[in-house]
């Protein structure tokens, strides 16, 4: 016997109409309707669409509560093998419904769910949480999205194990899958420089998280009258690590106060970090933080003054978000406290 | 993190080693310093050596605050 299988789509796959029919209340369909023969026609018999929930956009995000409870009481009735939303390509408010209604009859229902959009549809934030097959960022990508789509559904609903994102066709969910590559790295790497070089396509295997730019700060002629600010991410912290910051994969940092302090000794200072051996950095911290040369700089007048606080935490493991928001937040402390020039260090 | 503070209007220079790194996230000025453990010192040297060598590398990166730069840039001295 064929898999049954309950799809949700909106007003406009449903051909309902537009953007003027986006209040309509979720309705209940038998059979497929629209973007639903796509997926029949992939599952050649084995899987059928039993019946197809349509609802308005903006229903759904203004009735959000409403409308998850009564597609959740439909498909808790029919009772499916699965269900799938979708897809919704760069339809930010479908994509929304669809990540969202699919996560609550998982939660709720304890089926397999998936659906699919274009990866920056706010609706795959959702991807760690529920299976989403990345698709084009727009309707013309249904060709491409569906037999995909169909083929992935089918292995859920077979209870099949899951391949890695790459191969079966969704978006990474932070779950490593081990796989065997066909050819070994070495051979994939070769191929892969020659591509870049001759300027052909190529797809890395291990991509670099996106890094945006900051206009560089205008230059100080004059650095004798400057408040300088100082922070670090090697580590540097008060004897004993009061504020406990972790050798990796820093959740905070800490503000250390250095009114009195010529130099930093080993008595008072050490490092936190994890990464790098710490002999060196304990032994004498101005190794790290160099309070000691400042602080002989601010009598010779070559800065103006060392700001009151340092700012440190640990560059280890420590992911680019948490560093952001550290940084935002003690950037704010400096900006107040009329600090004009930083010196970062980093071991 | 040097970029949320020059995104606030504070120059910033990146005082360290590994200086690609630096170039990656998106350091502005750069002085590249000595080791991982040790960025501002030398444990070989002698600790009058050690201190004129942070000295050195402390102020270069007090001066390169008084660079006008447009792009990314390390501080070679």
């Amino acid at each position: 016997m064929a898999f049954r299988v309950v799809h949700y789509i909106n007003q406009f796959f449903a051909n309902v109409g537009g953007e003027e029919m986006a209040h309509i209340a979720p309705e209940l369909r038998e059979g497929k309707v629209g973007p639903g023969m796509a997926f029949e026609t992939a599952w050649k018999g084995e899987a059928v669409i039993v019946n197809t929930i349509v609802c308005g956009d903006s229903y759904f995000a203004e009735h959000e509560k409403d409308a998850k409870e009564q597609v959740v009481a439909w498909v808790k009735e029919i009772n499916p093998d699965m269900f799938i939303a979708g897809p919704a390509f760069n339809a930010g408010r479908y994509g929304y419904a669809c990540a969202n209604i699919a996560l609550e009859v998982k939660t709720q229902l304890g089926i397999p769910v998936l659906t699919g959009m274009y990866e920056e549809n706010p609706g795959a934030d959702l991807k760690d949480k529920i299976l989403i097959t990345p698709t084009a960022n727009s309707a013309a990508g249904m060709r491409k999205a569906a037999p995909t789509m169909a083929k992935l559904a089918l292995k859920l609903m077979k209870g099949e194990v899951l391949g890695a994102s790459c191969e079966e066709g969704y978006m990474p969910n932070g779950i490593r899958v081990n796989f065997f590559e066909k050819e070994r790295g070495a051979k994939r790497a070769v191929k892969m420089l020659i591509n870049k070089i001759n300027g052909k396509a190529f797809t890395t295997e291990f991509p670099m998280p996106n890094f945006d730019r900051v206009e560089p700060g205008k230059a100080i002629p004059d650095m004798s009258k400057v408040v300088l600010g100082l922070a670090t991410s090697g580590g540097i912290v008060s004897k004993g690590n009061p504020d406990h910051i972790e050798a990796s994969s820093a959740s905070h940092y800490g503000e250390y106060d250095i009114e009195g302090w010529d130099a930093l000794t080993a008595e008072g200072w050490e490092t936190a970090h994890g990464g790098y051996d710490p002999v060196y950095a304990n032994e004498n911290p101005n190794r790290v933080m160099p309070i000691d040369v400042l602080r002989q700089m601010e009598k010779e007048g070559k800065i103006g003054k060392l700001h009151r606080y340092f700012y440190s935490t640990v560059g280890n493991g420590t992911a680019v978000a948490s560093s952001r928001k550290f940084a935002e937040e003690y950037a704010q402390k400096m900006l107040k406290a009329g600090v004009q020039a930083c010196i970062m260090t980093s071991t | 993190m040097v970029k949320e503070i020059e995104r606030v209007g504070i120059p910033v220079v990146h005082m360290c080693t590994i200086t690609p790194i630096s170039l990656t996230v998106g350091a502005n000025r750069i002085i590249p310093t000595i080791a991982i453990p040790y960025p501002l010192g030398n444990p070989a040297l002698t600790p009058e050596d050690e201190y004129a060598l942070r000295y050195k590398l402390v102020d270069a990166a007090i001066k390169a605050f008084s660079v006008d730069i447009d792009k990314q840039t390390v501080f070679e001295f």
